[in-house]
């Protein structure tokens, strides 16, 4: 009886990391056969990204400590591609109600749902400093996946700057690969993370895992500088970058030479579809961004819609995994199947702890919002624009746009080719310091599509 | 406490309210305008920017010649220029029988002003080599351009309000009604605004205000389709559009200086008026896709960037309500731009405060008088 609605039910999943797949293997295991979206052209999302086709580096190569978790994922993955309808290559441009807009290799093509899941994962968090749109400039991800993919480094003398477990991942990274890493700059000072340590003990394991990291740092005698605050990325528009200049925790100017900065702030969710899902969004003070408004299964405020993983709230892949298979037993739920209860708290009880956990580093590494407002006019804030913090700063003074879309539309900040991923939060709180309120007044970009670029050459598969 | 009384009320903080609120604080009326959320924020500051005369009504341009002057003069008048281009602009035809159509366009008294010049055959793809082998003939309007629509009510707006113009944002008005000689506007938070004279400027909602004055127009809503692509070396300077009668034929775009290619037109979407939003609809982008590669086939190589709509208000004519209420003394209206008021913003300010202050006009706008419906509805009931 069940199986005859159930083929009836499409069931679509977008986004094959952690989140999205744990999520598609729960589906499975109670008789759907649910499509299975991503862009990659392999699954594994953001953090267990499987190599291309031909490359042989091991897991312990790639994944370091995360090796076992992620074998455990691809072979997971692997035995359930028979049994999903997996389309790989396949960017979501757009949706409309119940129907997703879909590109892959040119062609456009639908796929109509009755329930989506967007497991869409997050990408980086970044605040603009003086010369960042200086070639050499990174992202702690770039730089990452410049590493993991293809196994280059950015440059010869790397710096690490920003704040974040990510900092120390992705500089140790590097360390271990032989890149020559010049410092590791923290904007957090030492005291939070003492403070947050409390937080932090619900996953003592994860702890221990990054006090490791910083002890290879300090072992291989890498600068770690703890509190400072960003002052400018040096360099010449044609060469590009040859240093960073900071104010140590002492309040000393530091310099340090180098070719290439890979900066960032923990992540930010990537919540553009459930934005134009029409999908309510919620302000979260810990980490003083907007998240997806889902109640702690994963169901968004739009019947039919769910999100799970780190684009629906950032706790990392362990969780990543967990809610994918939480949220797909509040479908089956939903769907008035029949759900083993004891497996529902098992989730929500192992996120209980990660949620613990991502406090702990919301405050120990805090994003670093003062730095908006001390931002100097010339420092450009929006890169795909070219607009920099002064010009923005005058749309509040001299226009009156106390509102993100507002200043977007007057001084195009945001309007860019990364639609404001890089630079929407931190022109919010350029906005809202300028107009002196708090960021959540402000408001928060609405989402546009197309998610990424579309090709002008897209055209539409002919039935 | 404020007072809340002024010569004029002015319902709808659009480019047309706007603008009408300068130019009555130039006539020395006093003003209070009344917008519901943001200045600017509907169809006057999303729209594709064309600021076109040619193609228009022929009995519309007089009006748009008007406005166009104001273009011309935006820096001193307002002290902002919204980056309005003349760059010329063309229309362009994929059959040999529509050139004669445009010929005889360009041929008729009212459009001397506007210098057109049709191209065909070689000469056109000498001119515009860029277009695609399909286009078989043009007419080109040196003085027509392009502007920035994001720029455009705000500015004026704030140069109202250098003029002492009283503007209330986020003030909606929910009834409007004339006692014992004044109009008593109340908004929906309970506030009351009088005026002696009211003018409507509230777009695509302006028939729910005129219809509480007993003038109901038949008004429909609709989404105009945008895309923008990435920014490529400038070097499109001409607005470029199709002429057709085919719908999903429509297409047209333009280069601003930074590099992005503006492009609209296809299918429109029904806005969800409920929640004031007009969607996208991905087959319209698709067949702008398709359209534009016809059009300007070197565009293949770009991509699209941001993907938009607005809410427009249209009427069965394509024909604004513009003009004096049959009904009302006192009562004025400016709505229903039919996807085309944008060139008209400044010129519909102007001609409006000068019927408001002086009671007539130097422009014609008979055919856009509200009469045209009150006249088909009392045939309609005649008939009945
Ligand atoms: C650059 C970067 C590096 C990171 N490195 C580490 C690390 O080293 N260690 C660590 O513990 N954590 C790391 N993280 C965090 C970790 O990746 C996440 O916690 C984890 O991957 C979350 O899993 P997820 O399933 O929610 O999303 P993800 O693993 O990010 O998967 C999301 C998937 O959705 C797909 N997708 C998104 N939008 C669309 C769309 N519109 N159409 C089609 N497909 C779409 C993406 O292609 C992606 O494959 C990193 C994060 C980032 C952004
Ligand atoms: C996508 C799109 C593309 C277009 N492209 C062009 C173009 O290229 N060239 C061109 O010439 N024209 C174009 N147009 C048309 C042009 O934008 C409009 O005709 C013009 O902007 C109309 O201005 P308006 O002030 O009448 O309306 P609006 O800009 O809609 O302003 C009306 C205002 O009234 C307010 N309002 C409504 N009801 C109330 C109330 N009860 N109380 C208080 N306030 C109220 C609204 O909030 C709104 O701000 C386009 C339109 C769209 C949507």
């Amino acid at each position: 009886m069940a199986t005859a609605r159930l083929s009836n039910h499409r069931v679509v999943i977008v986004g094959a990391g952690p989140a999205g797949i744990r999520c598609a293997q729960t589906l499975v295991a109670a008789g759907f056969k649910p499509v299975l979206i991503d862009e990659n052209r392999r699954d594994g999302g953001q953090i267990y990204r499987r190599q291309p086709e031909g490359f042989t580096r091991n897991y312990a190569t790639l994944y370091g400590t995360e090796a076992d978790k992620a074998r455990d994922l691809h072979e997971s993955f692997d035995r359930l591609r028979p049994q999903i309808d997996y389309r790989p290559d396949t960017l979501v441009w757009n949706l409309t109600p119940g129907q997703l807009c879909c590109v892959s290799q040119g062609l456009h093509s639908t796929v109509d749902y009755d329930a989506l899941i967007l497991c869409t994962g997050a990408t980086d968090r970044l605040m603009p400093i003086e010369g960042w749109q200086l070639g050499g400039t990174y992202s702690l991800g770039g730089a990452q996946i410049a590493l993991k993919a293809q196994a280059v480094s950015i440059g010869h003398r790397v710096v690490f700057m920003g704040s974040g477990p990510l900092l120390y991942l992705v500089a140790s990274q590097y360390l271990k690969a032989g890149a020559n890493v010049a410092a590791v700059l923290d904007t957090a000072p030492l005291g939070l993370r003492i403070k947050a340590l409390p937080k932090l003990m619900a996953r003592p394991g994860l702890l221990f895992t990054g006090m490791k990291l910083l002890a290879q740092l300090y072992r291989a005698k890498i600068p770690v500088h703890l509190g400072i605050s960003p002052l400018q990325v040096l360099g010449e528009a044609v060469s590009g970058v040859s240093g960073v200049r900071v104010r140590t925790a002492a309040g000393e100017t530091l310099t340090v030479d180098c070719d290439a900065v890979a900066l960032g702030y923990h992540l930010r969710p990537e919540t553009q579809l459930a934005d134009l899902a029409g999908c309510a969004l919620r302000f979260d003070e810990a980490s003083g961004q907007w998240w997806l408004d889902t109640d702690e299964e994963g169901r968004t405020s739009v019947s039919g819609v769910y999100a799970a993983g780190d684009g629906a709230k950032i706790r990392g892949a362990d969780a990543a995994e967990h809610a994918g298979r939480l949220v797909a037993l509040a479908l089956l739920s939903d769907l008035q199947q029949p759900v083993d209860a004891t497996q529902v708290t098992a989730q929500r009880q192992a996120l209980k702890v990660m949620d613990q956990f991502r406090l702990g580093l919301a405050q120990a590494f805090p994003w670093p919002a003062a730095q908006a407002k001390a931002l100097p006019d010339e420092a450009i804030v929006c890169r795909c624009e070219m607009i920099s913090a002064g010009e923005l700063r005058r749309t509040v003074s001299e226009k009156g746009a106390c509102e993100v879309n507002r200043a977007k539309a007057f001084s195009r900040v945001g309007m860019g080719r990364c639609q404001g991923r890089y630079c929407s939060q931190a022109g919010a709180e350029v906005i809202a310091a300028a107009a002196g309120v708090h960021v959540q007044e402000v408001g928060r970009q609405r989402g546009q599509a197309p998610v990424k670029p579309l090709s002008m050459l897209t055209r539409e598969v002919t039935p | 406490m404020t007072l809340n009384k002024a010569d004029v009320v002015i319902v709808g903080g659009g480019l047309m309210g706007s603008a009408a609120a300068f130019f009555l604080r130039q006539r020395g009326q006093s003003v209070i305008l009344l917008e519901r959320d943001q200045i600017g924020q509907y169809a006057s500051g999303v729209n594709f920017g064309n600021v076109r005369r040619q193609g228009r009504f022929l009995g519309q341009l007089e009006l748009a010649n008007r406005s166009w002057a104001l273009w011309k003069r935006l820096p001193e008048l307002i002290d902002d220029d919204l980056e309005f281009i003349a760059s010329g602009h063309m229309r362009v035809c994929y059959r040999e029988d529509e050139i004669a159509e445009l010929e005889a366009y360009a041929a008729a008294p009212e459009a001397q002003q506007l210098d057109l010049k049709i191209y065909r055959g070689s000469e056109l793809h000498a001119r515009f080599p860029f277009l695609g082998k399909d286009v078989k003939g043009g007419s080109y309007a040196p003085h027509d351009g392009h502007a920035n629509p994001r720029l455009a009510a705000p500015a004026f707006a704030r140069a109202a309000r250098r003029l002492g113009a009283r503007i209330e944002e986020r003030t909606e008005v929910a009834e409007v009604q004339k006692v014992n000689g004044d109009f008593s506007v109340t908004t929906t938070d309970g506030r009351q605004f009088s005026a002696a004279q009211l003018l409507i400027t509230a777009g695509a909602w302006g028939q729910k205000l005129s219809a509480q004055f007993g003038e109901p127009v038949p008004l429909e809503t609709n989404g105009p389709q945008m895309a923008v692509t990435e920014p490529v070396p400038y070097a499109l300077p001409t607005v470029i559009g199709v002429y057709t009668k085919i719908p999903e034929e429509v297409i047209y775009f333009r280069q601003i200086p930074r590099g992005n290619i503006v492009i609209g037109g296809g299918y429109r979407s029904k806005p969800d008026m409920l929640n004031r939003r007009a969607y996208v609809e991905p087959r319209s982008i698709l067949n702008q896709l398709d359209q534009m590669r016809r059009l300007l086939p070197g565009v293949g190589n770009l991509n699209i960037i941001r993907v938009w709509s607005g809410i427009e208000g249209y009427l069965p004519d394509s024909l604004p309500v513009m003009g004096p209420s049959g009904n009302v003394d006192g009562l004025y209206y400016a709505f229903g731009f039919c996807g085309h008021g944008f060139q008209l913003g400044p010129g519909v300010g102007d001609v409006m405060a000068e019927l408001i202050s002086t009671g007539s006009t130097s422009t014609s706008i008979e055919p856009f008088s509200i009469r045209r419906f009150a006249s088909t509805a009392e045939q309609r009931s005649k008939a009945s």
